[in-house]
């Protein structure tokens, strides 16, 4: 067993909840022991660059420094988002390479008594540790139920495989260690030669049009080659190429129905975990087709308050009046 | 070597200029080496660029822009915004330019002098708002606050996806309980504005 700082990240704990179960599931089954930075803050994703340089290092340098004096003796942190990764990995890199950078940055820390020494942790994602640590053979030993039968389309999006500073990856824009995973879960699966294409990001929010397309691209390519599901290790692409593939199929009058997993689930469902405890059912796009093919049956999740109707739950003002107060803002702004 | 480092030893570098030109101070306030000024103006960036069809300019035409010292121009451009940070063009350009963050640079400067021109620096702005606030993300409250002033006429084709954040995936409606160490944020981040600014 070894040990490992966790950075789970806000997805983690709202909108990916299936994602950190399947996560903490598949981790204690391979024995990777994962010790939470205590009061971590947000990554500030790929905002707060937008605004501020120093302070969103600063932001991000808050949780290496917290997760250096945490540290134990480990040295390793995992971040299972691929935005979170990014960013612990890129502010360790700058601070590391450019020495003044790193000192303006270490000067902020200490403004809130903290410090942290660059290229003290190593920052890496959990398909990473998965394939090169634990190792495939490892993997395949704890295989009781193969995937076998299921057409899985692997896609890893952008700042997995990109910059990649450490060079982890085997190719920037077509890398083969998701691949190599699901073929070792007994899942077939298929070329997909859109795998580090773009899911959107901010797009659905900033400019929605050009989102709808881009997750139109992958959510098509996918289709073609015949895949049952899509299969990701980032709560972003999986929020946009799920959540948002009606309002997709809605803008280009198509009627696609991709289910969108996360690679933890899949794995737990191999090692023989039940849906429940992997966060099945709470994708938009049901998955229950695709794993009946494979005899898997996806438990019901237990319904909250049961909401039947839209109209059960507070609703927007009719049309006419969010326009009004949408030109009334936007003349504020100006 | 890096390219840069051979320019600064030949003394045509950065650090050698007198006068700053525009190309010189984005690349200066860019984290690291961002080596813009070895553009060849390939155009293998706007050709990788997934939103370049939403872009007022390739980011080709950006670096030429800046090299001409299009100052106004650039600033006003809603290409920044538009990136995704997929780093495509980065691990392309032939020259090892670090695009994505250049994009950064430009935003930050952009805003600073209030040139930009789209909601994208609102969603932002409103992001940050709440991190700096709670110290944690909170992604009902975003998406809703900047779809009511920006995007009100989609919203009702966004009530069933906003109903079933609410139910298929359990997600509070509330704000985020604010980290512990909040004013420790606070301070840190204070003192990195005040070192940004300096």
């Amino acid at each position: 067993m070894s040990d490992y700082i966790f950075y789970p990240g806000c997805s983690l704990e709202s909108s990916a909840k299936a994602y950190y179960d399947s996560v903490t599931v598949v981790c204690k089954q391979l024995g990777i022991g994962l010790k939470e930075i205590e009061d971590w803050n947000c990554c500030g994703a790929t905002e707060y660059f937008s605004l501020e340089l120093t302070p969103a290092y600063a932001l991000i340098a808050r949780n290496l420094a917290l997760a250096e004096q945490q540290a134990n003796g480990n040295k390793e942190i995992i971040a299972p988002c691929s935005a979170c990764y990014l960013n612990l990995a890129k502010t360790d890199h700058y601070m590391h390479d450019d020495k003044a950078f790193g000192k303006k940055i270490n000067e902020a820390l200490a403004a809130g008594g903290l410090h942290y020494t660059p290229g003290k942790l190593a920052v890496r994602h959990l398909l990473d540790v998965v394939i090169n640590e634990i190792g495939l053979e490892a993997v395949k030993g704890k295989v009781t139920k193969p995937l076998s039968g299921l057409r899985v389309a692997p896609y890893l999006g952008c700042m997995l495989p990109r910059p990649d500073y450490s060079k982890r990856y085997s190719d920037s824009e077509h890398p083969d260690e998701l691949d190599s995973l699901l073929s070792a879960l007994g899942a077939e699966v298929v070329d997909f030669p859109l795998k580090t294409h773009c899911c959107g990001g901010h797009m659905t929010q900033i400019g929605p049009d050009t989102a709808f397309e881009l997750i139109r691209r992958l959510i098509s390519a996918a289709e073609e080659v015949k895949a049952d599901v899509i299969v990701t290790v980032c709560p972003m692409c999986q929020m946009n190429l799920d959540a948002f593939q009606e309002q997709m199929n809605n803008h280009f009058k198509t009627d696609y129905k991709m289910p969108i997993l996360f690679f933890t689930q899949l794995m737990g469902i191999s090692f023989g975990e039940k849906t429940e405890n992997l966060g099945f059912g709470s994708e938009f796009i049901s998955a229950g087709e695709a794993m009946s093919r494979i005899g898997v049956k996806i438990a019901e999740p237990e319904k909250a308050p049961a909401v039947k109707k839209p109209s059960g739950l507070p609703m927007p003002p009719p049309l006419k009046k969010i326009k009004q107060f949408a030109e009334t803002t936007e003349e504020a702004n100006r | 070597m890096s390219p840069t480092e051979v320019l600064e030893q030949k003394g045509t570098g950065v650090h050698g200029q007198k006068n700053m030109t525009l190309l010189h101070k984005v690349s200066m306030s860019t984290a690291g080496e961002s080596n813009l000024e070895m553009c060849i103006q390939c155009g293998t960036c706007g050709g990788s660029c997934p939103s370049a069809a939403a872009m007022d300019h390739t980011p080709r035409m950006i670096f030429a822009m800046l090299r001409a010292g299009m100052e106004a121009e650039v600033l006003s451009s809603n290409t920044p915004w538009m990136c995704v940070s997929c780093y495509f063009c980065t691990v392309r350009c032939p020259q090892d330019i670090h695009i994505t963050d250049v994009m950064y640079t430009i935003k930050n400067m952009s805003l600073k002098a209030g040139k930009h021109n789209t909601t994208a620096a609102d969603f932002s702005k409103t992001f940050i708002w709440m991190v700096e606030n709670f110290g944690r993300g909170f992604e009902i409250g975003l998406a809703g606050v900047h779809n009511i002033r920006h995007f009100a006429s989609r919203l009702p084709n966004m009530a069933p996806m906003a109903i079933g954040m609410l139910t298929k995936k359990g997600m509070s409606p509330l704000p985020p309980k604010s980290i512990e160490g909040m004013d420790q944020l606070k301070k840190i981040l204070k003192r990195a504005k005040e070192l940004e600014a300096a």
